[in-house]
């Protein structure tokens, strides 16, 4: 029932990033995502929009592997990165983590540490003990993130007392800082003011330059704002997909029209 | 697929994306966290190991002196580790135990109701942190300073505030008689009451606030007073868990030590039948204090002595078990792990 | 009268009763702050606090060898308990979310209500007697008993306040789980642990039973692992029974050194975090 690929997609030389196949998902025995079947392009941001309850978080649960964390959850199909099956066996998930990042809807900097530690959390854990590269990466993961200027006088100050945007970014910087390929968005503007948006959009903005971004949100005129393709899900399916352009101005399917033009959700 | 090259954060670095492509190929072992989590259960575990093993070594330490006198040890009255003339019968002290605790509860059970009933429902605000802090500290307090404290200061309160006059009107009622000293199963008693009233207070609270509001409400909406609504509306409603702390408090009691031993006379044998209670006496657990590391290692006298610690880790184990189904059952505090 | 203000006198009766009770339970402690002070303080002395204690019937001598003693028995008893109650909370509050993981959490309840001088019994049979003699090293082990329970309990009461945001944040990272619980759950847990362990720390400085039985006591200063040795608790248990004036006296002082470490811990503690919460 959903599309594959994105309609009115311009022919280039990029491909697509991540590719799910028959994805569906459950909790419990609650059938919560539907045979998905989605490919995300490389190096663009994509927008999942839906009403509450569409399955949309869940999905991009399903893309780092999060989902079956919680107990009863369970996965069924494919999740391609770079053309490998995520959940093959024998893969190991921590390293898909490290893949694909995942910024959360609430901001949840380290509570017990610094900006600077924050930052270099992911790093430090996973080995790199050189205080020079760590500077150097620090640096550059909260420049990439709009942070540097903000904290560079007082990078030892804890991550908890900044502002909630800056938590954000400060979040943003964290998960950068690994590197990852893939940046995942599960609503990442939903507890901030207006600034604190217009500052983060402007840098997923620059984000995907480098990095292929997936977004949720249920913000419409966000995802129209910052987004190159669009998936309508409902229900726990896909309802349809395209580039944001033709979504918000000419949808195909009548439901993706009613909640464009607020008449549910 | 090609993908355009990535900005690379220090150039001259593997990332670590591309350190763990070839990651993704095959089966890592993350059996660190398996090992960890196995290692966390193993640790765990040890609580139980260790109950057990106390089990174990308290009857396998009994085991000579249960052979000789079976029934009797328990049974019996006499009490003497004389070799040639040996006879243990512990009798005296589980009464000892029984009636010193039960003393602080009578004591101790309603002043920690009434101070867990001021604390949750009537105390204001400002008040009750440095209040409940308070209290804390008495469960600070080591018990062998309680019964230092008891062998020079409160005993003669005892005696001179309880003992003298009980004595003086009463004393031809036998439970009164004997010439008040102050070292006796009721100053025991007394002493024990204070010490198990932090814990009974702190316990009957908990279960006090774990009381839905809408109980007390009820009550308001009816026209009922503050007491009446306390009563009402959550005093019976937590009576089991009360019941619980209570009996948490009775666990203390038949378990405290050092303060017991100094202040209640160390009476041995028949003479430690409690028949009044200004009289000297001896619990389970006064009796090992005072007389273990005198007891001749190649008798029966300590074989006898585990004995009685067996004795006494049976009744705390079942009074702690009962007391905390109970308690349990009332703060049912939400238990789940953090996935 | 009314019955109406009958019920008013009674609402104002179960006032002033309860508050009572709160008194009555206030005045001992004052008595025995009082008490241990007043009768304490005069008994302190450089001599006091730095001599070994006397031949039996001599004034002279002082505490010095249990005051060494308690503090090496806080250390070695530390050493064994903390870790082993540091894991078991970690298990409990990560993992223990079944049947093992209650069961576990039940009895550890159940031991931490134990009485200390059946833990003693049960180390004096387990090592005084398989090692031949009382030994330090058995007094820890039975400090350490006592002590594993509360440890557990307070480590995992405060590893369950850091909220699952921050376990979310570091396992995205790519972070492995126990990784993530030894350096980021447990770092913002790490006020409420330490209070808990303090707290335990207080608790068996003061425990004079199991010692009985176990370090025995002694004259000397510590002579090391295997040998009996002194202990504050149990020098002011012998000072007191002692018929002697200026060992009661002595006892006093010793309470006094005693009540000071462990009140100090407690308020200390309990000053240091007042108002500051863990895990935001």
């Amino acid at each position: 029932m959903s599309n594959t690929q994105p309609t009115n997609l311009k022919e280039s030389a990029e491909g697509y990033k991540i590719e799910t196949e028959n994805l569906n998902a459950w909790f419990g025995k609650s059938h919560v995502l539907k045979e998905i079947s989605l490919k995300t392009k490389e190096n663009a941001i994509t927008a999942i929009i839906g009403p509450s309850g569409c399955g949309k978080s869940t999905f991009i649960r399903c893309l780092n592997r999060m989902h079956e964390l919680v107990p009863n959850a369970r996965v069924s199909g494919k999740v391609l990165l770079d053309g490998k099956n995520i959940y093959a066996e024998g893969v190991d998930p921590v390293a898909v983590r490290r893949k694909v990042g995942m910024v959360f809807q609430k901001p949840n900097p380290f509570p017990t540490m610094s900006v600077y530690d924050n930052v270099a959390s992911g790093l430090k854990l996973t080995g790199l003990r050189d205080r020079k590269k760590l500077d150097v990466v620090v640096k550059k993961s909260l420049e990439l993130a709009f942070l540097w200027d903000e904290v560079k006088d007082d990078l030892d100050k804890s991550g908890a007392s900044l502002s909630g945007g800056q938590q954000q970014r400060l979040c943003i910087a964290r998960t950068l800082a690994v590197e990852p390929e893939v940046v995942l968005m599960d609503e990442p503007c939903s507890a901030l003011d207006p600034q604190a948006t217009a500052k983060i959009e402007q840098l997923m903005t620059k984000l995907e330059e480098n990095y292929t971004v997936v977004i949720v949100t249920h913000n419409m005129q966000q995802a129209a704002r910052v987004s190159d393709f669009t998936a309508f899900m409902y229900l726990g399916e896909v309802v349809e997909y395209g580039s944001t352009r033709q979504i918000f101005e000419n949808p195909k399917n009548e439901l993706t029209e009613r909640y464009i033009t607020g008449k549910f959700g | 697929m090609v993908s355009r090259t990535r900005q690379k954060m220090i150039p001259s670095m593997t990332s670590f994306s591309e350190r763990n492509n070839k990651v993704l190929d095959k089966k890592t072992g993350w059996s660190g966290d398996r090992f960890f989590k196995f290692l966390a259960a193993v640790l765990a575990f040890s609580v139980i190991v260790i109950l057990v093993l106390m089990i174990v070594e308290l009857t396998e330490g009994s085991l000579p002196v249960l052979n000789k006198f079976g029934i009797n040890f328990v049974t019996g009255v006499d009490w003497n580790p004389v070799e040639g003339r040996e006879s243990f019968g512990i009798l005296p002290y589980i009464l000892g135990t029984l009636i010193t605790s039960s003393i602080a509860l009578i004591v101790g059970v309603p002043i920690s109701l009434g101070i867990a009933i001021f604390l949750a429902e009537m105390a204001p605000s400002v008040v009750k942190t440095p209040l409940s802090f308070i209290i804390e500290l008495l469960a600070a307090v080591p018990s062998v300073i309680y019964g230092l404290w008891g062998i020079f200061v409160f005993r003669f309160w005892v005696r001179d505030f309880v003992e003298k006059p009980v004595s003086t009107y009463l004393g031809f009622i036998p439970i009164f008689q004997g010439t008040p000293f102050g070292l006796d199963i009721l100053t025991a008693g007394i002493i024990l009451a204070i010490m198990i009233i932090p814990t009974v207070s702190s316990v009957s609270r908990e279960v006090l606030v774990a009381v839905p509001n809408s109980q007390k409400e009820a009550a308001y909406s009816i026209g009922a007073t503050k007491w009446e609504a306390i009563r009402i509306g959550v005093l019976s409603y937590a009576r089991s868990g009360l019941a619980g702390a209570a009996i948490l408090g009775l666990g203390r009691a038949v378990g405290e030590t050092m303060a017991v031993t100094m202040v209640i006379g160390n009476a041995v044998g028949a003479a430690a039948l409690p028949t009044s209670f200004f009289r000297g006496g001896q619990t389970m657990a006064s009796l090992i204090a005072n007389e273990f590391n005198e007891a001749n290692p190649v008798s029966l006298h300590p074989s006898a002595l585990i004995g009685v610690g067996l004795v006494l880790f049976i009744f705390a184990l079942a009074i702690n078990v009962f007391a905390q189904i109970l308690i349990w059952r009332i703060v049912r505090v939400r238990r789940g792990a953090a996935e | 009268m009314t019955s109406y203000m009958i019920r008013k006198f009674k609402d104002k009766l179960a006032f002033i009763l309860s508050f009572l009770c709160v008194l009555v339970a206030i005045i001992p402690l004052g008595s025995i702050l009082m008490e241990v002070v007043k009768n304490g303080a005069p008994a302190l002395s450089i001599q006091f606090l730095t001599s070994p204690p006397g031949a039996v019937g001599e004034a002279e001598g002082g505490i010095a060898s249990s005051i060494q003693g308690t503090l090496i028995l806080i250390g070695l008893t530390s050493l064994i308990g903390v870790p082993l109650g540091l894991m078991s909370g970690v298990y409990l509050a990560e993992f223990g979310d079944n049947v093992l993981g209650r069961s576990i959490r039940f009895f550890n309840d159940v031991l931490m209500q134990f009485p200390s001088i059946v833990v003693g019994i049960f180390v004096y049979m387990l090592m005084v007697l398989a090692l031949g003699s009382f030994s330090t090293i058995a007094g820890a082990v039975a400090l350490s008993i006592i002590m594993l329970p509360i440890v557990a309990r307070t480590t995992e009461e405060s590893i369950k306040l850091v909220p699952n945001s921050t376990r979310e944040a570091a396992m995205a990272l790519g972070i492995r789980r126990w990784r993530t619980i030894i350096s980021i759950v447990l770092n913002s847990a790490r006020s409420g642990i330490v209070t808990g362990t303090l707290l335990s720390i207080a608790r068996i400085a003061g425990e004079t039973a199991p010692l009985i039985m176990t370090i025995l006591g002694s004259q000397w200063f510590f002579a090391g692992l295997k040998a009996p040795m002194d202990a504050l608790p149990l020098r002011v248990w012998r000072l007191a029974l002692l018929p002697y004036d200026y060992a009661h006296q002595q006892g006093w002082g010793a309470a006094l050194i005693l009540i000071i470490i462990v009140l100090t811990l407690n308020v200390g503690v309990r000053f240091a975090t007042r108002g500051r919460y863990t895990g935001r």
